[in-house]
């Protein structure tokens, strides 16, 4: 999988993922806190990676070159490590997201009803590719596997809402609704 | 290195019939070694822990599902079937599923001829074009190092090559990115290999069992290894001195590709020098012909432009053959010899023996070393003669003389392993001693404390468990504060002390007004880090000490050295495993050439010119009768050279030009000798104020012996035919020494060898049959079943009470400190790709790839506040004189300091040292004196 389409990012906290600061400084505060008490759950630092990259995710939007370096050092793993389990789960994000992460399911059942069909007007109205976000930060498309709600096929999921039903003609006005 | 749990318990079980029993622990895989089955296998290699992701080496253990033998652990009564037609079915098909995404033509069978898929594949009589899988869409390919070839298409995802960089060299730099048909290894945050952190050592390549990361080609094209001669030898390069087989193609007369092979010293492992720094043997520019001055070119004086200091004509980093050339004649070896040795003569009679001196180099065998010492001592009649090691370590071996009696390190770095605590100081070891490093990574990673003290932080200081970033020059206030805490706090080793050591008093005394607190003010680290990493070393149960220039090249080299010796022994840190004194040896051969005697006070084997019982030993050996004053060390003589008192001089394979401090003085010397004679591969700085060059061999030319950092002995042999009219070193210095008048031949290295042996009793007993294949540390008393001692002085040392002794010592400030004027300090080294003088390495393609141009390191806060854009060029003037050079920004360098690397003619660190010397090791101030930065436009 090319990096470009990397940013499939379904599921895992998007509410949590839009208006972060990528700046954030991590694991401090409360932050530190929450790491520590992860830290005890497992039986050795390295088990501990995905949970502190959800949390990394969680402070800063995405994971960042920057990010994967301080978890390497402070679970002891070499950065390259990281990165390759960063980027074998599609729900974090090696670049950065728009405001709006649009989650369109390409499972079999919504892809049967219609969802390129969403997935292509999609883009067209925010003038982006799979992944890219667009020029006003506001949207990044992407396009997942089964988000669990075959019976109401297209799925959509903004973030941490989830659309059920939505045809390639509706696409203009839930995007309306998000501002 | 995978450190295994020792364990006495054993398994017996039966594989393929066959009963054997293997210490528990042991995998299927090796348990079948054993017997001598060979399971086949694509992710695994012995040197690595074992991860069991291909599945090929499955075997039936009677179970349920087939076990992957590489990861299994044997058991009890367990009955391994390793060939049966089921396993074949699998082996088969999994061959299969490899194949069908396999790129079209792999870069591995194209070049060294042994891709392991494919072979598999001819095994089991796989067509390629009759697997009716689908394939994947392809993978891209990754041109962008410049030594290694990446082709994702022929990744088969064994993470051999990850393995390979974190646990061999524990460079960390490759990860798997993606995943299914997509997935593949990236470097770094995925970026192509040759903008990643990737330091070229090929270790990765080496492991890959397919065509996914390969060799690049240097000089000729690489081609199947059967096809090709392979030559046992070691690496020209540092002091590690790493086995290398070096595959060579006879028609060519060339090293096609070079491999690690197994050593102690070097567990198969190389560094980018070692691997691709090969090819610089077969350079154009390699002298072929012996060369006499012109008569029209006196009076003598630099040639090139840029020797003379001049704005340079060509850009780049090689001497400027168009401009030397021109003042030399090619003429017969006869003439050239003859001239040579008159001109010598001549001097020695008008003007006495000690108007002549000579360069030997660390570079040569122990076999040149020692001829040359001869000719000097015994035809020239002085004891002039020296090498770099007077600008490496002649300050440590002058304490350790001092101390303990003996400059030989007490331990191998390989025993890092044992060692509870390891210090390294003063060395930036990841670049200098690449594969050295490599053992202290493995140790560190496993179980072993690492303190790293330098000025910089290096490569090195990143794997440590304490860095303490000290200003720089101010070693003796924290080893003498570390030492108060020691005795402070009771930390010393009061038997060892009471059965070894003498002096201790007066250290106490001396150490006592060194407080933490005190010296922090001195070096800059915190009282409490001082107390810390004091307490560390005190409480370890073994200790190995590791050093380099940043402890030598001082005008308190000595002190330094001192003061690791004193926390040693204080601590009773000698003679045991994991404890020790370890000085890491820069040059290929800077022991065995000391070793040797090319040095001024000492015959072979450090039996001392002052001694009369020595030089009666070496006048009844050599049939002359020799001078008994010790000689003048390099600095000293280069002095003599200006003020006229050293008249003739003959180098072999030395650059002083370049490397010797002051280089604006070393041309006005060089300029003024009479007679210079230069012994060269290639036309050097220094070559341009000969008289006579003499066209030498290289290394991979010619027959000789080395002696590595460990004391380790080792052979290298003769890989190519040397170009032109090129003749061995021995073979001129024979012929110098005879038209002076003195008869010298012999017919091989190996006879000189075993002359130079029966005068050096530390050699006694080796000879090149013992020695091969991986070399035996000397000494070795019992050759043919040992590989040497490796642990020195469990029982005290060579000195006349048996005792080691404290030298306690002040701390004094270097000798140029930093002013209005020159506001910064200046600290000189080397970088990774590149050696010395940068005559090999600045010709060897892919090392001047890396790094084609001079760069400074500086503090990038330092850069922003003078203006300087990433990238930029600097202006550095010292009271001795200026250079520019890009600067590039380090956070490693601490604020108001300059690192820049001595490697490049057109920006010579050595314009701008101090060639101010220590007081016993004679060794000048390379790594501290005051200079000047600017923002400058663009190179000079
Ligand atoms: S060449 Fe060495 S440093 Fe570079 S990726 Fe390969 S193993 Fe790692
Ligand atoms: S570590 Fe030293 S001896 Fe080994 S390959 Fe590198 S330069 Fe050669
Ligand atoms: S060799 Fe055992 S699984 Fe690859």
């Amino acid at each position: 999988m090319s990096d470009a389409m990397h940013a499939a990012i379904a599921g895992a906290q998007p509410s949590q993922r839009a208006e972060k600061n990528p700046d954030a400084p991590l694991f401090e505060g409360v932050y530190k806190e929450r790491f520590d008490s992860i830290l005890t759950r497992y039986p050795n630092k390295r088990a501990a990676l995905l949970p502190v990259l959800h949390m990394a995710q969680e402070i800063r939007g995405w994971i960042s070159p920057e990010t994967m370096t301080r978890v390497a050092e402070l679970l002891e793993l070499t950065p390259a490590y990281v990165r390759s389990v960063a980027s074998f789960y599609t729900m974090f994000a090696l670049r950065p997201v728009g405001r709006y992460l649009i989650q369109v399911c390409v499972g079999i059942g919504c892809d049967l009803c219609g969802a390129e069909e969403v997935t292509e007007r999609f883009l067209e109205l925010t003038k982006t590719r799979i992944g890219e976000t667009s020029d006003d930060g506001k949207y990044t498309v992407v396009e997942v596997e089964c988000l669990g709600a075959c019976a109401f096929p297209t799925v959509v999921q903004v973030n941490d809402q989830v659309y059920e039903n939505v045809k390639a003609e509706e696409v203009e006005s839930l995007l309306k609704e998000l501002d | 290195m995978i450190k295994r749990a020792k364990t006495t318990q054993t398994i017996t079980l039966t594989i393929d019939g066959r009963e054997v029993t293997v210490p528990a622990g042991t995998t299927i895989w090796d348990a079948a070694k054993e017997l001598g089955i060979e399971i086949p296998g694509l992710c695994h290699d012995p040197r690595l822990r074992p991860v069991g992701v291909c599945r090929m080496c499955v075997v039936d253990v009677g179970e349920r599902v087939l076990a992957a033998a590489c990861v299994r652990e044997v058991a009890d009564g367990m009955t391994v079937q390793t060939n049966s037609e089921k396993l074949e079915r699998c082996r088969r098909t999994l061959t299969e599923l490899l194949l069908s995404d396999y790129a079209t033509e792999s870069l591995r069978e194209q070049k060294t001829g042994d891709d392991a898929l494919l072979a598999l594949a001819r095994d089991y009589g796989i067509e390629r074009s009759a697997i009716e899988l689908p394939a994947g869409d392809g993978r891209p390919q990754d041109l962008s190092s410049p030594v290694i070839d990446v082709d994702h298409a022929a990744c088969i995802l064994c993470d051999r090559c990850i393995r390979a960089c974190d646990e061999v060299q524990h460079n960390n730099v490759i990860g798997r990115t993606g995943k299914g048909y997509g997935s593949r290894v990236s470097f770094d945050f995925n970026v192509p290999m040759g903008d990643s952190t990737c330091v070229a050592c090929g270790e990765c390549a080496a492991v890959c069992p397919t065509g996914a990361l390969t060799d690049k080609r240097l000089i000729v094209p690489i081609q199947p290894r059967n096809e090709l001669d392979s030559v046992q030898s070691v690496c020209p390069y540092c002091g590690v001195g790493c086995a290398i087989t070096y595959h060579v193609d006879r028609d060519a007369n060339a090293v096609v590709f070079a491999e690690g092979r197994e050593s102690p010293a070097s567990d198969s492992r190389l560094c980018v020098k070692g691997r691709y720094g090969f090819d610089y043997a077969k350079h154009p520019q390699r002298l072929t012909v012996p060369l006499i001055r012109r008569d029209d070119s006196y009076p003598k004086g630099p040639l090139s432009s840029a020797v003379k200091g001049e704005r340079r004509k060509k850009p780049g980093g090689l001497v400027d053959y168009d401009e030397v050339m021109p003042a030399f004649r090619e003429a017969t070896w006869e003439e050239a010899l003859d001239l040579a040795a008159n001109r010598l003569k001549e001097i020695k009679e008008k003007d006495g023996p000690s108007a002549l001196a000579g360069f030997g180099s660390a570079k040569c065998s122990n076999e040149e070393a020692y001829l040359f010492q001869k000719l000097v001592r015994a035809v020239f009649g002085t004891n002039n003669v020296d090498h770099c090691t007077r600008l490496c370590h002649a300050s440590s071996v002058a304490a350790l003389l001092e101390t303990i009696g003996s400059g030989a390190v007490t331990n191998v770095f390989a025993d890092v392993h044992n060692a509870d605590v390891a210090v390294v100081t003063g060395s930036n070891t990841t670049e200098n001693h690449p594969v050295a490093a490599t053992f202290i990574k493995d140790a560190a990673a496993d179980g072993t404390t690492l303190i790293v003290i330098d000025s910089r932080e290096t490569g090195i200081a990143r794997h440590a468990h304490h860095f303490l970033h000290i200003k720089a020059g101010s070693d003796v206030a924290l080893y003498n504060a570390m030492m108060h805490v020691l005795i402070e706090e009771d930390l010393v080793d009061h038997d060892y002390m009471r059965d070894f050591t003498e002096g201790f008093d007066g250290l106490r005394e001396l150490v006592k007004k060194y407080t933490p607190e005190m010296a922090q003010e001195i070096c800059g680290i915190p009282a409490d880090r001082i107390r810390e990493v004091a307490r560390v070393f005190g409480r370890a149960g073994s200790a190995l000490v590791f050093w380099g220039m940043g402890i030598s090249q001082h005008t308190t080299g000595t002190d330094n050295a001192r003061c690791l010796i004193s926390l040693v022994l204080l601590t009773g840190n000698v003679g045991r495993p994991g404890t020790g004194l370890h000085p890491l040896r820069g040059q290929n051969n800077v022991q065995g050439a000391s070793d040797a005697g090319l040095i001024p006070m000492v015959y072979p084997d450090y039996q001392k010119v002052a001694s009369p019982e020595s030089q009666k030993k070496f006048e009844e050996a050599w049939g002359v009768s020799l001078d008994p004053n010790p000689g003048l060390t390099v600095v000293e003589i280069i002095n003599g050279a200006l003020v006229g008192s050293i008249k003739g001089m003959y180098m072999m394979g030395e650059n002083p030009f370049l490397s010797d401090p002051n280089g604006n003085k070393v041309r006005k010397a060089l300029a003024n000798l009479e007679f210079l004679c230069v012994q060269d591969i290639f036309l050097t700085e220094t070559a341009e104020f000969a008289d006579v060059i003499l066209p030498a061999t290289s290394f991979f030319e010619k027959y000789g012996t080395y002696t590595n950092s460990d004391r380790r002995v080792q052979v290298g042999q003769k890989a190519i035919e040397p170009p032109g009219q090129a003749r061995f070193d021995w073979e001129l210095v024979c012929e110098i020494a005879t038209r002076m008048g003195y008869s010298m031949s012999y017919k091989s290295a190996e006879e000189i060898f075993a002359e130079f042996t029966s005068l050096a009793p530390s050699y006694s007993g080796l000879d090149y049959e013992n020695l091969k294949p991986a070399g035996k540390l000397w000494p070795c008393p019992d050759p043919a079943t040992s590989d040497g001692v490796q642990l020195l002085f469990g029982d005290g040392f060579p000195t006349e009470s048996g005792r080691g002794k404290f030298v306690p010592v002040d701390y004094q400030p270097a000798a140029e400190l930093p002013d209005d004027e020159y506001p910064f300090i200046l600290n000189t080294g080397r970088i990774l790709e590149h050696w010395h003088t940068g005559t090999m390495t600045r010709r060897s393609k892919a090392l001047d790839a890396i790094e084609p141009e001079a760069a400074c390191q500086m503090n990038p806060d330092d850069l922003t506040e003078l203006g300087v854009d990433p990238d930029g060029y600097v202006k550095l003037s010292t009271r001795r004189g200026t250079i520019t050079l890009r600067a590039r920004g380090t956070p490693g360098v601490a604020r108001g300091n300059v690192f820049v690397p001595f490697h490049f003619r057109e920006a010579s660190a050595n314009i701008l040292t101090n060639d101010v010397l220590d007081p016993f090791g004679k060794i000048p101030e390379f790594k501290f004196c005051a200079v000047k930065v600017e923002k400058a436009g663009s190179a000079a």
